[in-house]
């Protein structure tokens, strides 16, 4: 028996080796990931409760926010935690927050300990994935704890009274990024990195496209599917190839832009930025970028609750949505590539959506396969039901959903 | 006899009690070092994993999936192979449970439940089996394709919810239909428990029957310890290995069926959250002892549910939990190196144990 244990220790050894070795790899890794944030500085403001609160509340708004993956993704998380960081400044609400928080029964834990122990009574669970079943079963535990989340999934009657969504129109930023896109692209291609072909994401791709295609009728946008939300190796492919083949402006629908801005910037080509600002990680190539404003959204709720509004109440609608206009989305600033006449035409276009004029769907409008989607004199405004519904890939776009 | 016994045991327990300890006093010094002091850091983990029955309930939660998807590598190593296709297995089993969920969904609930559960340990057993029967007869590494079977399981899983089986009101995050309420499991009465933490660990206990008190199990250890010699002496070694690996995918597609009957109601993307790859780590951290296997869930269930304290009340990054629990595993994995070396232990062992072999002669 000694003898074949040894034999088998051996094996034994190589794996555990092999084990040690990644384990430190990534405990490593992480350490030197994790210093820049934990530099910051406490957020968690001492509450002076009672204290000039907005509205005169004696009672404190503790807001707890809940992301998916790390708050500093230069993503969809980041966006939202520096929606967090925007409404925590504001007297009278006191905010905590967890990242990397899965889409598991670990959210549901993590609600119950925000408000059993941090004592937050309105949460912001943000990612899509949370909402089914988790959120709907917290809420149902605790009715009387707001629940608002981003998706816009609410239904009337179906879901518990105590839960809200919000969600905006970004792919009015991605029209006007499409604008400059258009002005800025000299070989005619624009390159679109997207997860996965669901409705929201076909909206910008498409809405980019239709921007562009307002200066340049003939330019066409590659897309390519990588089939996840987080892949950056992938979207280092895709970005590279899309390059490869002749594409001059990238963008992307992906929960982190990162690897995509720095790729296209070490090629020497342009991007354009989604979720939040990327100037930094491509300081030449940055255009202009799609970014989601979720102080003004946050700062909006605040507000709403220091003046007693509840969804409960009523107070507060239970689907809230909003582009440009009301302040769910803005443009990063541009960047040195931009020239003057892409500028005017893009603020010319950001104001007409600022004044409600703007429509990005109206006839006649066909698919890339040639089939009508919308006749001649028709239109789809915003928040028209149908466009929650996108299933096709407007003219111009290269590419198919179900590859 | 009963003294060697005696300290062999002590040393079983002192070793990772110590190596616990000192893994804790690591990370202390890496709070320290991120501005937090450690000993608020320490009480604080142990009141959000282990303090009250409120939060043990979470470290509970969190252990369930692992007991299960830990036997699907702890199991095939007792014959000597390295299995880690939990991952594929537990999104298969979970896929089949759905299926046949929506399938018979008209029948009395506990029918329906039952046959939920046979339709996942049926599907997880014969993807993990097929690893078992690449490896006996085509000699395919079996650590190789179960790993890559699992990237096939999501692309499978991703398939088939966004296809054939999807909800069309699922617009933005592709989902299959869901389950009736009344057929979903329920909690364990007057908790937040599942019903995956019982059979998490009934399953342990019997693996841990099966592998030590049966001549099955002495048989399974026989070949894992030398296949040679274990073929020479007449035992079935391919029927034995296609047996164990459909055990062990039975145990991580269990794990899938609680995840969609007692959590998500549905398949989808969330299914594959990594469940099956901290099992491969359970299971080696517990030397693939299925009753350490279900200690060392709860542990690891413990330092996740102390993850979110880390970063409301510490300020810490949402990556310490992840240092946190590096630090353990690698203290943990190196301090087997120490057993039977530490002096206190060493010398009355080795000389009784000689003796013993020399007079047994």
């Amino acid at each position: 028996m000694s003898t074949n244990r040894s034999s088998y220790l051996n094996r034994r050894k190589v794996i555990r080796g092999i084990l040690t070795i990644t384990a430190f790899g990534v405990t490593s890794k992480l350490w030197t990931g994790c210093t820049p944030t934990a530099q910051q500085n406490p957020t968690n403001s001492p509450n002076s409760t009672g204290t000039n609160s907005p509205g005169g509340t004696t009672k404190p708004i503790v807001m707890g926010f809940i992301y998916v993956g790390p708050k500093d993704d230069f993503g969809y998380n980041q966006a939202h935690a520096e929606g967090k960081e925007g409404v925590a400044k504001i007297a009278g609400v006191k905010t905590v927050e967890e990242a990397n928080v899965p889409e598991t029964i670990a959210v549901q834990e993590t609600m119950r300990n925000m408000i059993n122990q941090d004592g937050v009574n309105i949460l912001f669970p943000t990612s899509f994935g949370y909402f089914d079943p988790h959120i709907i079963k917290v809420a149902q535990e605790y009715p009387e704890v707001q629940f608002l989340h981003c998706g816009g999934l609410y239904e009337e009657g179906k879901h518990p009274k105590n839960i809200g969504s919000y969600f905006g129109y970004i792919d009015e930023a991605q029209y006007i990024a499409g604008i400059i896109a258009a002005h800025t692209s000299k070989t005619g291609k624009l390159g679109f990195v997207a997860a996965k072909p669901i409705p929201q994401l076909l909206r910008n791709v498409n809405s980019f496209t239709l921007g562009a295609r307002t200066i340049k009728p003939n330019i066409t946008t590659q897309v390519i599917f990588t089939g996840d939300w987080s892949l950056p190796v992938k979207e280092a492919e895709a970005t590279n190839s899309m390059i490869d083949q002749g594409v001059d402006v990238i963008t992307c629908h992906v929960d982190s832009p990162k690897v995509i801005m720095e790729t296209a910037e070490k090629r020497g080509i342009f991007c354009s930025g989604y979720h939040t600002n990327q100037a930094k990680l491509a300081p030449k190539g940055y255009l202009t970028g799609a970014e989601w404003d979720w102080t003004s959204v946050y700062s909006k709720y605040a507000q709403m609750i220091s003046e007693e509004k509840t969804l409960m109440n009523g107070g507060i609608l239970h689907v809230v949505r909003g582009g440009l206009k009301e302040g769910f989305c803005k443009l990063s600033n541009y960047g040195p590539a931009v020239s003057e006449a892409a500028k005017k035409d893009a603020e010319a276009t950001k104001a007409k959506f600022m004044d409600g004029s703007m429509v990005i769907y109206k006839g006649e409008l066909k698919d890339n396969t040639g089939k009508v989607i919308l006749p001649a004199g028709k239109e789809y405004k915003q928040q028209d039901i149908e466009l929650e519904k996108m299933n096709w890939l407007v003219e111009g776009v290269t590419g198919s959903i179900t590859s | 006899m009963l003294l060697q016994n005696w300290q062999v045991k002590l040393e079983k327990i002192f070793i990772p009690l110590a190596a616990l300890i000192f893994s804790l006093f690591i990370f202390g010094i890496f709070c320290a070092a991120a501005g937090a002091n450690p000993f608020e850091v320490y009480g604080s983990i142990y009141k959000a994993a282990f303090g009250s029955w409120y939060s043990f309930q979470n470290t509970l939660i969190r252990a369930a999936p692992l007991m299960l998807s830990s036997l699907c590598t702890a199991l095939p190593a007792q014959l000597g192979l390295i299995i880690i296709g939990n991952e594929g297995a537990l999104v298969i089993g979970g896929l089949a449970a759905v299926a046949m969920g929506l399938a018979i969904a008209t029948l009395p609930p506990f029918a329906v439940q039952s046959a939920m559960a046979i339709a996942s340990i049926i599907a997880g057993g014969l993807w993990i089996m097929a690893v078992g029967a690449l490896r006996y007869y085509r000699g395919v590494n079996e650590t190789i394709s179960s790993l890559l079977l699992n990237y096939i399981a999501i692309a499978i899983l991703n398939e088939l919810v966004g296809g054939p089986m999807r909800d069309p009101s699922s617009l933005n995050k592709p989902s299959s239909y869901p389950i009736l309420d009344i057929n979903m499991l329920g909690n364990l009465p007057g908790t937040r428990i599942h019903y995956g933490l019982i059979y998490g660990i009934i399953a342990c206990l019997i693996a841990y029957f099966l592998i030590q008190r049966t001549t099955f199990g002495f048989a399974v250890r026989t070949v894992g310890g030398n296949i040679r010699a274990a073929k020479i002496a007449g035992l079935p070694v391919g029927k034995l290995t296609l047996i164990i690996c459909f055990l062990a995918g039975s145990c991580a597609g269990l794990a899938g069926m609680a995840e969609v009957a007692a959590v998500h109601g549905r398949a989808n993307e969330s299914l594959n959250s990594n469940y099956g790859y901290s099992g491969i780590l359970v299971a080696f951290i517990a030397r693939h002892n299925p009753l350490a296997a279900v200690l060392v869930s709860i542990l690891l269930g413990g330092i996740l549910a102390s993850g979110g304290i880390l970063q409301r009340s510490h300020n810490l990054p949402d990556a310490t939990v992840l240092v946190f629990q590096g630090i353990v595993f690698l203290v943990i994995l190196y301090s087997e190196s120490l057993y039977g070396r530490l002096p206190f232990f060493k010398p009355s062992f080795r000389q009784q144990a000689s003796k013993n072999l020399t007079t047994q002669v």
